[in-house]
């Protein structure tokens, strides 16, 4: 079910699958501390042809980990690539070194294609604006660790919701859940794309477009807050009208129900004030934390299948 | 064309195609998606709005000394999905072929999308859309996800004709 399958989409994994996913990776956790050697000689090609912090590195780390080793470049400006060589090209060359390959790519489709063309299994670690599905997997997985389970919570979605890749593909996974309720906020010019809201619509999950956090913040179990860039906006004086709005600080967060959780897929710039850091809510830095379990566990199985 | 009563008659082909059954008011877009813009030479005859117990109007094309391959009959299948094309040599129909949309569209049509993989040069890569809907005609990149309707891919064979 798992070995040797290339993770594009999200929308390629069944719940139990996602599930399946989630228990390995809570008992990563325990292996993470003391460190394993079941994929020693295993290689990770990393092809990040865009700039990653955390998934780059939790990749590595999760390697690292389970006693592999990691190679690769995130910096096109040193490679053959700079040089003219197609995707096409350097993915035949990843696939002869290395076991396993995590791509990131700012053309949509880079990962589907490198895919096609590598016998090894490819992991998408981000391609367009539509899919990071290991992002999802974490997301995910930090929102079971919590409550035990997807189904029947309450999520709030806020902030921009039409660019933000890691935001689309925790909504295309939710949509193989079953929570009770999805509130998206977000300025107009940043809603969900038609085909994501089409997508949600034909999942029969239940969700509203709403324009303000304060009237839902009471029955919200999940509060996922994603940056909103200066640069979506065309009039600069829009932005500024707007950004209060989505930002979240103690006084935003005061009728919140006992219980509620904040995520962020990170990095944030002010839409979460710093006071709300050591709030019992605040999860985003453990969300970034469980990058490492979720993608040991990926690899792994990967790699190894489910033993 | 003459008139004969209240019927409507166009002359018989020799040698060419006959596209019939086009839903009505599309005949310029079939002859678009072909590349066919009249300065080719071709004679062509088109007939639009014509009453039909099918499809209530429909459209025909007649195209002298044309035949067309299997990838020009898959691409009338995205504007005409009911049409038949007949395809005569010495007055007669020796071949009559029903169009039909395939469930996957490949390399025929063009992702939106200019940030899509398909559109970068020199990738190994065949465009590919699974079809959402047949009508309206919505298709599905299968590389980037991007939604592509059918004035979009009229307006790709226009680009296409005009550059021609």
């Amino acid at each position: 079910m798992f070995k040797n399958r290339d993770v594009i989409s999200i929308l390629d994994f069944s719940d139990a699958e996602l599930e399946k996913i989630f228990e390995v990776s809570k008992k990563m956790e325990k292996t993470m501390k003391k460190g394993s050697s079941v994929l020693k000689g295993k290689i990770l090609a990393n092809a990040f042809f865009e700039p990653s912090t955390r998934t780059r590195l939790s990749f590595e780390t999760a390697m690292h980990k389970l006693g592999g080793s990691v190679i690769g470049f995130t910096d096109i400006e040193a490679t053959s690539i700079a040089k003219g060589e197609n995707l096409a090209d350097t993915i035949r060359m990843l696939d002869a070194y290395a076991d396993v390959i995590a791509i990131r790519h700012k053309v949509e489709g880079a990962a589907k294609l490198a895919a096609e063309i590598a016998d090894a299994p490819v992991i998408n670690a981000g391609d367009g604006t539509k899919n990071h599905p290991t992002q999802a997997m974490v997301d995910l997985y930090t929102v079971w660790k919590e409550f035990g389970r997807i189904d029947g919570l309450n999520f709030v979605l806020m902030g921009d919701l039409r660019y933000g890749r890691a935001v689309a593909s925790f909504l295309y996974a939710l949509t193989k859940f079953k929570p009770r309720k999805i509130y998206l906020v977000s300025p107009p010019l940043l809603k969900p794309r038609k085909e994501l809201e089409e997508h949600l619509t034909k999942s029969g999950v239940n969700f509203e477009i709403r324009e303000n956090l304060q009237d839902i913040i009471q029955e919200t179990d999940v509060l996922y807050v994603t940056r909103i860039q200066r640069e979506r906006f065309p009039d600069p004086a829009e932005y500024e009208k707007v950004k209060g709005s989505y930002r979240v600080d103690l006084e935003t967060i005061k009728n919140a129900k006992d219980g509620m959780i904040i995520m962020h897929p990170l990095p944030r710039v002010g839409e979460i004030a710093l006071e709300v850091d050591t709030h019992k809510s605040a999860r985003y830095f453990q969300q970034a934390a469980n990058g490492v379990p979720v993608r040991m566990a990926l690899l792994y199985l990967l790699l190894e299948g489910e033993k | 064309m003459k008139e004969e009563g209240n019927k409507l008659i166009v002359r018989r082909i020799k040698n060419g195609t006959v596209i019939d059954h086009i839903p009505g008011g599309q005949a310029l877009n079939v002859l678009k998606i072909l590349g066919i813009t009249g300065e080719e030479g071709y004679t062509v005859a088109l007939l639009m709005n014509v009453r039909s117990k099918k499809i209530g109007k429909k459209d025909i094309v007649k195209i002298e000394n044309r035949e067309l391959d299997p990838k020009e009959v898959d691409k009338i299948a995205l504007l005409a999905p009911e049409a038949t094309i007949n395809t005569i040599r010495d007055y007669s129909v020796v071949k009559k072929t029903k169009v039909k949309l395939p469930s996957i569209i490949k390399e025929i049509v063009t992702c939106v999308n200019p940030n899509c993989i398909t559109n970068k040069q020199g990738e190994p890569v065949v465009p590919t859309f699974k079809v959402v809907s047949s009508e309206p005609l919505v298709l599905c990149c299968e590389y980037c996800g991007t939604y592509v309707n059918q004035n979009d891919i009229i307006e790709q064979y226009s680009r296409a004709a005009a550059k021609r």
